[in-house]
Formats: C-alpha cells, structure tokens, sequence
C-alpha cells in the first residue's frame, strides 16, 4: 500500500517547491525600488489609520464550529458509503438513525437563526 | 536504514520540533502555524503504520475544519500577547510543579514498559488493493454500532452548545436587512399629496 | 545513446523509480501550467465574444501569445511587501496557496492506466487538500494588515467552509453510488453499455447540480466571488500583492478550477469513457477515440460553463451565499444521500446492480 503513496511525496515536494519557486523567481527576475508610500496598506489613498487586526463578530467563530461538525459528519460517512453495498440494510439503518440525530441539530439551529445573516 | 525508516524519522523530527514551537513561538498565529505542520507531520506518522484512512482524515478534519476555527479565534481576538507574558515569571514554578506532576502521571499510566515491538509486533505490511476505509466500516456500522450512534449524540450537544454560547441578538447592532430594502414599494416610502399652487 | 543506457542502467533501483516518477510529474505539471495559461485567455476571449467584444487580439496571432507575455509581464514587476505586513507569512502564503492546487493531480486518472498514485483513498486525499488550501486565503488577508485584505479573507473563509460541507455530501452520495474512494474505479462503475445514461449524473442529478454549484462557490469564482468584490474590498485577501506572488494566487486558483471540471467530469460524465458506449450503431464507430480525449472533452464543457456562468450572473449577495450553501443544498444532499443510499441497498437495476 505504501508504494503508492511514494509518488505522492514526492508531489507534494514539488508542488511546494514550485510555489516558492515562482516567488523566489518573481524576486530574482522583478525591480526593487522600495519607498515608503508603495509600502504602505492600500487603504484608496487615505492615511491607513489603525492597524487592521480588529475583533470580528462571533457569528464568524459560529459557522466555524458549525463547519467542524458537519466535517466530522461527512468524515463519518466516507467509510459507509464504501462498504453500503456489504453490510446493507443493518449499516443503512445504523447511518440513517446517525443522520436524524444530526438532522435534529441541523433542525435546532435552522430555527435558532444560526444560519441567518443579517 | 530503509527508506521508510528515513521518511520516519523526517517525520517525527518535524512533529517533535513543531510542537515545540506551538508552545515557544511569541506570536499565537504561529503557534498554531506551528501546530498545523505538526498534524500534518503526524498524518505521515500514521500513513506509515497504514491507518491510510485515519492519516487523511486527520488531515481533513484537524487542519482543514479545526485549526481554522483556532486562526479565526486567535486572527480576531486582537490577542495582546505583551499581557499574556507579564505573569509569565511569577507562574514559572506553578507551572513547572504542575507540568512535572502530568509527566509522572503519564509516566504511571502509560510508562515505557508497555511499549516496544515485543509488546505489540510490527503490523504486517498489506498488499497494495489493501482498502484501510473498508476495513474499518465493514466494522464500525456493525460491531460498533452503539458506540457509533453515541458520537451523533454527542455532536449534537456539541451543536446545541455553540449555538448556546455564541447566539445572542445584539440590540445595539446596527444593520439593514437586505430583504426588507427589496420588497419596499412606491407607496412605502413616497405620500404624494395634493396642495393648492402657491400665489402670489 | 548507448552511453546513456548505460547510465540509466547504472543507477540504483531506487533512484530509477524516483526519475521516473520526476518525470511523470513534469508530465503534469507543465501541460496542466500550460491549461491554466490558455484557460486565462480563453476566460477573456470566452467573455469578450458573449459581451460582443473581441478581446485580447494584438500580441501574436488573433491574440494567442496574450497568457505567455502576460507572464513575463507578471515576472518582471516588482514584488511589494507592504511595512505593516508579517513578511514571513506574506511570502507563504501564495505557495500554501499553490501548493495544494497541484499536488491535488496526483491522483487523478487521466485514462484507464493513465494514473500516477493510484491510492484507494484517492477522492479523500483530493477532499483534504483542498480543505487545506483555504489557509493560503487566511494566512494571505491576515498578514498583509490590511482592512480590505481581512475582510475579504473572512468573507473567503466563511465562504468555502459552508461550500466544502455541500460538497463532501455530494461526494459521500458518489461514492455510495460507487462504492469506491478510488477515482479509477468510480470511472469503471460508471461504465455500461447505457452510454452517457449509465453515467452517475442520472441518478444522482441534484448532488450533480450541487456539486458543479459549490465548486464554483469554493473556487470563489462568479458568482461566488464576494471574497473579491471589485466594487466593495476591492480585490480582497489579494490586494497587497504584486507581480509573481499574485500571479501564484491566480495560478492556484485557475488549477483549481480546471480540477473542479476535471472531478465534475470523472464522477458524474464517465470520466474517460465513451458516451456512445454500447450503443448499436454509434458505439463502434467511436471505438479508435482514446478515453482521454473524452476526458479533455468533458473536462473543457466543465470549464466553459464556468466562464459562461461568469459572463451571465451578477454577483450573489453575502447573505444569499450563505443561505443557499446551509439552507439549500445541505437538505438536499442529505435527502438524496439517504435516496441513494436505499438504491444501493436493493440493488436498483442499472446503476446499483
């Protein structure tokens, strides 16, 4: 198993590399002319006035949890979805009673708003 | 020293020097940085031993759901580590006590005489058909299938308490529902009255 | 010649399969340079004729030499760290963003035998890496320090992660279908001798429309493209950089592009095979067309459509992307998981038998 794997090392190097390469090119073949205005965040011509770190709103950290529990889900669902045709209706039912617990959460924070936007 | 041996020891070299830096780097944001390369490091760990599902896996969920959430949380917080490292001295010996403490107590529970390759033989290596996915939901829909049904339970209190702490209707928030600004009509927003010409 | 035989022969074993291996992977890697080239020009030219211009037509013949000076172009300018940036994860950033795009090829099947890894879990790797590449979009709009840069990182982030659930549905739904991780094999349990009928886009039509749907979205292309917004943040997590590190953004983000048509046409079009499969009359007669000609075929309707979609949509607003990828497409594709999914248990003639 592990031969096939050896290619994609070896990929996963090069891809990489080509991204540091197109960068290290762009630096050896580009100009350098550094001032302080071109250095300055591109703010449409204003003074930049605060450093752009700033707090954000909760919502964000919100559909991120959200993101990783549906991930986990999914992450579940690969290996059934291999071996349905094997462990049949037994596997199916398992699954579908893993599901409907979910749905019900899925269910609670479609009412809760937790999907809105505003 | 055979190739895959090699590759070990890259591996577990980068894991080892990426975890410390998760808890040396002054910068949160490389911190966790540092933490994604070593789940990365260790998803090879794993793809060696041949968990081949478990190894993408982690990759998936660990670098590709959960550690966005950190850089979310640690980019937005506005973290002023300046604070963060003013108690830093004064919580030196605390902290040592406590982690000696967790090592000894490690050391108890899962010392070095339950490891070595004369407690649990090398796996047999697998031919290269060898589906790891298959393997294991032939059994988790099955054999573990009480376990398994606990794990939907369980995130679905993980759903119900991020909504519990993180919804709140901000009144003082103020924001346009684009909805609304669409359905308006003519006669909503416009009185067309009638008055008499001025004279004069 | 002989001389070099000799050579070849003299190396170890193990260094042979490494060449080897290097070279298939140029293979790769530059047709697929050279796709993403020409796809930038036929994206101008595509929307220059449905917006009755004619588009790039002055470098080189009918405008053909238009991606290559572009490049240099792209080369020769001067790459700008912005003082406020965090230099080191500015410069990262694109090659995170890159690197994914391209090691996703590894697996993919080009023809029946034409596979560089041919891993088991071949769709779960691809599913990973692209979970991956979202970081290059975050890491890039927090370390310019930039307002814009920011805005448009989260809104990315926001973005890809509600698509990316959509997504991995609709795959879980091909690979019940397939009953395989393995890209190759989700092409043979396609083949039938229905022809382009026994391909999964059949029966699995609504997890087909969300899948192509999301790719677009993940992709942050238009419709989808908030994360760039000319008219609101400008060009968002991408606005601080210049020549090559953004032109690796927009590599990275073409690659990626041509994989989601790529995918599009391996799990729902037959991938490689011959949509006249089995037919009477028509089937022979296409017999001599290689699979990978079929392939390209697909994979460029799928590329073509996402230049259409650009050139008839308007953008999507924020609140309606976020709606249609959590509210629209996750109930379906449970739905249709679970539709699927009984198929496959009582074996349904044609598709599951």
């Amino acid at each position: 198993m592990l031969e096939n794997y050896l290619p994609i090392l070896i990929f996963l190097a090069i891809a990489f590399v080509m991204g540091g390469v197109v960068i290290g090119m762009g630096f050896l073949l580009g100009t350098r002319k550094p001032d302080n205005e071109k250095l300055s965040p591109y703010e449409c011509g204003f003074e930049a006035f605060e450093d752009a770190r700033m707090k954000f709103d909760v919502r964000y950290y919100l559909v991120a949890i959200l993101f990783i529990i549906f991930d986990l889900e999914i992450a579940f669902l690969f290996p059934w979805a291999v071996v349905l045709d094997e462990i049949g209706m037994v596997g199916f039912i398992a699954m579908m009673v893993f599901l409907g617990v979910l749905v019900i959460g899925f269910v609670y924070e479609w009412k809760k708003g937790a999907l809105e936007w505003e | 020293m055979t190739f895959e041996k090699f590759i070990f020891y890259v591996l577990a070299a980068v894991l080892i020097i990426s975890a410390t830096m998760v808890i040396t780097r002054k910068n949160p944001v490389h911190a966790a940085l540092s933490l994604i390369l070593a789940f990365v490091a260790s998803s090879g760990i794993w793809l060696l031993a041949e968990a081949e599902f478990l190894a993408i896996v982690l990759v998936l969920v660990y670098v590709g759901a959960v550690m966005v959430l950190f850089l979310f949380v640690l980019m937005m917080l506005d973290i002023d580590v300046a604070t963060l490292r003013a108690g830093f001295i004064k919580m030196l010996p605390l902290g040592i006590l406590m982690a000696i403490a967790m090592a000894a107590e490690l050391i108890l529970v899962v010392g070095p005489e339950n490891f070595g390759l004369d407690k649990f033989a090398a796996p047999a290596r697998h031919a290269a058909d060898y589906s790891n996915t298959e393997e294991l939901g032939g059994v988790l829909y099955t054999v573990y299938m009480y376990p398994f049904e606990i794990a939907a339970v369980i995130l679905l209190v993980a759903i119900i308490a991020a909504i519990g702490l993180t919804m709140r209707r901000r009144p003082d928030s103020k924001y346009l529902d684009p909805a609304n600004q669409v359905v308006v009509k003519r006669k909503d927003r416009v009185r067309m009255v009638s008055m008499d010409a001025e004279k004069g | 010649m002989e001389f070099f035989i000799g050579l070849w022969e003299a190396l170890p074993d193990g260094l042979q399969t490494v060449i080897w291996i290097l070279l298939k992977i140029i293979a790769i890697i530059l047709p697929l340079m050279i796709c993403v080239a020409y796809y930038t020009y036929a994206e101008r030219k595509v929307i220059g004729y449905m917006q009755v211009r004619v588009g790039p037509n002055r470098v080189g013949p009918k405008g053909w030499l238009q991606p290559i000076a572009d490049a240099v172009k792209l080369m020769f300018k001067e790459i700008i760290i912005p003082s406020n940036a965090n230099k080191a994860l500015f410069l990262i950033a694109p090659a995170i963003t890159l690197g994914p795009a391209l090691a996703a090829w590894a697996v993919f099947p080009f023809d029946e035998e034409l596979v560089l890894a041919d891993i088991n879990a071949g769709l779960l790797y691809i599913l990973a890496l692209t979970s991956v590449g979202v970081y290059g979009v975050i890491i890039a709009g927090w370390a310019s320090n930039s307002k814009y840069a920011f805005l448009g990182a989260m809104r990315s982030a926001a973005q890809i992660v509600a698509y990316e659930i959509a997504m991995g549905f609709a795959l879980v739904g091909v690979l019940v279908a397939a009953g395989s991780l393995n890209l190759g094999d989700i092409v043979r349990a396609q083949s039938g001798n229905g022809g382009l009928f026994s391909w999964f886009w059949l029966p699995l039509l609504p997890l087909f429309g969300v899948y192509v749907i999301s790719g677009v979205a993940e992709t942050n292309r238009a419709p989808f493209d908030v994360a760039e917004g000319e008219s609101e943040i400008v060009a968002g997590f991408h606005i601080d950089y210049s020549g090559m590190a953004f032109a690796a953004f927009f590599l990275a983000e073409y690659a990626n592009m041509i994989l989601i048509a790529a995918l599009s046409a391996i799990m729902f079009m037959g991938g490689w095979l011959s949509p006249f499969q089995g037919w009477p009359i028509l089937g022979p007669l296409f017999d001599w067309v290689p699979g990978f000609v079929w392939l390209v075929l697909k994979t460029g309707l799928f590329a073509f459509l996402f230049l259409w979609l650009r050139a008839t949509f308007p953008r999507y607003r924020y609140d309606q992307i976020m709606r249609l990828g959590w509210k629209v497409f996750i109930p379906i594709t449970i739905v249709w998981i679970a539709v699927v999914g009984l198929a496959v248990v009582y074996q349904l003639p044609w598709w599951f038998d």
